[in-house]
């Protein structure tokens, strides 16, 4: 390691009264991976955007290399040499160009690239690709790519400017992880290249696989500082919550009548069929990489595409949903990943967020009843913990974690047969986690909980049993105690001859 | 409250009072009632077309064959009346029919065959005006005009149709206007207070999460287009039945007038999104606006620029302003 890149003395920013950022303290070292954690809230996102020039400081100061950085524009920033990768993938590529504009965008933006020359342009983007070890035909358009080259492309463009820091910001919220070992392989290079990394992440095991050092964030300071081989990830996560995470531990109780049951599943040509039960008072957890077909599982469940064979049967009657409708009819809900494109109404209050799916039930005739949908909303956002002012607060004055209590609380606000959740801890904080997990878990009883995760951590933080889904079909089923984390593993990575369910 | 959000709130309206006040200053005649059921019924037909417009908005759509509906309308009701003799009756549920139909294929064209609202709704406004003068070989229909096959027509607009867009209750206020209000307060009730307007603004801000969460977004949006296409319609009777001929020169301006109107509406009450209430007023904010630049002598061929500009103010409320408010750490 050199001396470091980046030295932040005594940074503030303040957005009306609230004081987000209270002084930091933080020197990010060039050939370094910084991993900075924070509960949802603490002030990473501001820090980042300080960084990359969206936001000015009110007070402090930022060296880069010895000189002052304070800049006016993420373009500044740029230049500067602070390059930053957002969580959306798509925010960093043009989908309609191909891989070599793309490669090539600010220097075409900036005029020092002339369109017209598709040669010179292709043996440019060549160069540019081939210093970070990408190898794409530049000829494709990025939208035929994959998420994980998509953001390959994104980092290669970056990279181009000869970066001083480079800035991740849960850059493997959307990758399988055979996408994210590329991610990772690329990241060891950069460091060896001796650029200061600042990445930003919830998952454990991208934090184990990568991190140099750990910082952690609590209400806009720097609330602990992690430097010693091994790193001490409890003391990081201690030190982002201000006390001891309480035990997750989970009691399993005994399991109801069978609810769902499927019989000789194909959800893909070529898939193996397969079985699947889920019992009332029993949370399911459906564990895979991303792309292993649970969001397959999920379409069929919630009538958006019927499997290709199989059959279903709710609480013994037959369940075969042709729209989402029929299936909220049925008691079946779905509360799918990705809140912000699939959940949130973004022009709505938290109020109306809530109410959308059961309107009907807040209704006279045609005519909202006000009264019964705030009296709702004030009692869901007291059981599922929403930190807000009043229900009435517009929902993207949420931080992430409350904005997912209020995506999934809205499916928790009447009774249901089957409630599926698809990934209910996208980008959500670990406490947040945790409220959501024990809702979840305190109100099954009466209902089958099926959760679908790609993380495996997430996965025995909230179920009584595990299922392993590869291929498009289940490889596995653990019960969740003394659980053989290598088998579970195992079937996870490979796909295997003969589905176990 | 800080100033910034009572500009966002209020700005707009305190916008309108001081024109309201200027022109009452500037204009003698301007505050008095006759001049204010003038202002209204100039604004009737616009506002009404707009009301609809704005439900196609809230939806995330766009309706841009409006004014070929209102004059559609108009020639169709004339056609019917004065060609085929029948009655006030016919002329009006056929309009309502016709206006009923074009949301429908409009619908049909945007959610089945998944053309571009924009570009599906345009095609029709190209449709429909084309259509509107094929039977009678590009000419306006009146009374005695000669018919393709040599004889003239006799039928007559029907007094009880002309009362429709002549009539005066208590020799005061227009009938015009009193549809005029009525639908407002219908659509504000429509868009406000039942669920199915909640679904529609849900389906406008995001449409996937309105579909995850159980809602027939096809069949709303398609609502959408049909109330659209029946107000339009209800537009054109008015205007036919205001001119006592099939003129089809008349109504080239209530498109763009009546999107002007829904736009405007985006900026009353800081609302940020398409509303009725802001609709009415965006649609009398006009009226009153051409009115006293009328009653002061302004060439009528400043009208458009002065609506633009208007929009141009009103947007800016809208966005600028607005879209810095939302902000987060």
């Amino acid at each position: 390691m050199e001396g470091p890149a980046i030295r932040i003395r005594d940074l503030r920013k303040a957005f009306g009264p609230n004081q987000v950022l209270r002084g930091i303290d933080l020197d990010l070292p060039s050939g370094a991976v910084t991993v900075l954690m924070g509960a949802n809230g603490a002030g990473k996102s501001t820090l980042v955007k300080v960084l990359c020039g969206v936001h000015s400081a009110d007070a402090g100061t930022v060296t880069l290399d010895g000189r002052p950085f304070a800049p006016a524009s993420p373009a500044q920033a740029l230049r500067a040499g602070v390059v930053t990768v957002h969580q959306n993938i798509n925010d960093g590529v043009v989908p309609d160009l191909d891989v070599a504009s793309n490669l090539l965008l600010d220097q075409i933006a900036d005029g020092s690239v002339g369109v017209a020359s598709g040669r010179a342009l292709r043996q440019r983007a060549r160069g540019v690709a081939e210093a970070v070890g990408l190898r794409l035909d530049l000829g494709r358009p990025v939208a035929g790519l994959p998420l994980a080259d998509r953001q390959l492309v994104a980092i290669a463009r970056a990279m181009a400017h000869k970066p001083r820091l480079l800035i991740l910001d849960e850059p493997t919220s959307s990758l399988s992880a055979a996408e994210a070992d590329r991610l990772f392989a690329l990241i060891d290079r950069l460091r060896a290249q001796g650029v200061a990394l600042l990445y930003i992440s919830h998952r454990m095991s991208d934090i184990r696989r990568i991190a140099d050092r750990i910082v952690s964030m609590r209400d806009g300071v720097v609330s602990g500082l992690f430097e010693e081989k091994p790193l001490d990830t409890a003391g990081a996560v201690r030190a982002m919550l201000g006390r001891d995470l309480s035990d997750a531990a989970i009691s399993i109780p005994a399991a109801g009548r069978v609810i769902l049951s499927m019989a000789g599943i194909v959800l893909r040509q070529d898939a193996l069929p397969f079985d699947l039960t889920a019992c009332a008072n029993e949370v399911v957890a459906i564990t895979g990489l991303v792309g292993s077909g649970k969001s397959a599982l999920a379409a069929a469940l919630f009538g958006q595409s019927a499997p290709l064979a199989g059959t279903m049967t709710l609480d013994g009657s037959p369940y075969a949903p042709a729209s989402p409708i029929e299936a909220v009819a049925r008691g079946v809900f779905l509360s799918p990943r990705d809140r912000r494109a699939n959940a949130l109404v973004a022009d709505f209050d938290i109020a109306r967020n809530l109410s959308l799916p059961f309107l009907r039930r807040h209704s006279w005739g045609s005519f909202i009843r006000w009264r019964s949908e705030a009296a709702m909303a004030n009692r869901m956002v007291g059981e599922m913990g929403v930190i807000c002012r009043s229900p009435r607060d517009g929902i993207l004055t949420l931080s992430g974690g409350n904005q997912q209590k209020v995506a999934v609380g809205r499916w928790m606000s009447e009774a249901s047969r089957l409630l599926v959740l698809d990934e209910p801890f996208q980008g959500v904080d670990i406490q947040a986690r945790r409220d959501i997990g024990a809702k979840v878990r305190a109100t099954a009883k009466d209902r089958a909980t099926v959760v679908l995760v790609a993380e495996l951590d997430e996965a025995m933080e909230i179920a009584d049993r595990i299922l392993v889904m590869a291929e498009h079909s289940l490889a596995g089923e653990h019960r969740n105690q003394n659980l053989d984390l290598s088998a579970v593993m195992r079937q996870v990575t490979e796909a295997q001859q003969g589905a176990a369910a | 409250m800080s100033v910034r959000d009572l500009a966002i709130r209020y700005g707009f309206i305190l916008l309108m009072l001081g024109l309201v006040a200027f022109f009452g200053l500037a204009a003698s005649g301007f505050l008095t009632l006759p001049s204010a059921i003038f202002i209204l019924q100039s604004v009737a037909i616009t506002g009404i077309l707009a009301l609809g417009v704005t439900c196609t908005l809230v939806v995330g759509g766009f309706d841009l064959s409006i004014g070929a509906v209102a004059t559609s309308a108009l020639m169709l009701s004339a056609y019917v009346m004065v060609v085929w003799e029948m009655s006030a009756l016919a002329a009006v549920v056929l309009c309502l029919l016709m206006g009923a139909a074009v949301g429908m294929i409009n619908g049909f064209l945007i959610v089945k065959m998944k053309v571009p609202d924009l570009l599906a709704t345009l095609g029709m406004m190209f449709v429909l005006l084309g259509v509107q003068r094929i039977p009678t070989e590009g000419n306006s229909i009146a009374t005695g005009m000669a018919l393709p096959d040599g004889t003239n027509a006799t039928g007559v607009f029907s007094p009880a149709f002309l009362a429709l867009g002549r009539l005066r209750l208590w020799n005061v206020l227009p009938l015009s206007v009193v549809f005029l209000l009525v639908i407002a307060v219908l659509v504000w009730g429509f868009l406000e207070l039942t669920r199915h307007g909640r679904l529609m603004y849900a389906i406008g801000s995001n449409a996937q999460a309105a579909a995850l969460a159980g809602t027939n977004v096809e069949r709303y949006k398609v609502a959408a287009y049909v109330i659209s296409g029946v107000l339009a319609s209800v537009g054109g009777i008015l205007l036919a039945a205001r001119l006592g001929r099939g003129d089809v020169a008349s109504g080239n301006n209530l498109l763009l007038d009546s999107v002007a109107a829904a736009l405007i509406g985006y900026a009353v009450l800081g609302a940020s999104k398409p509303n009725a209430f802001g609709t009415a007023i965006g649609a009398l904010f006009v009226g009153i606006l051409l009115q006293g630049l009328t009653m002061l002598n302004a060439p009528y061929y400043t009208q458009d620029f002065v609506k633009g500009a208007v929009l141009v103010v009103a947007l800016v409320f809208t966005f600028a302003l607005t879209g810095q408010q939302i902000r987060r750490a």
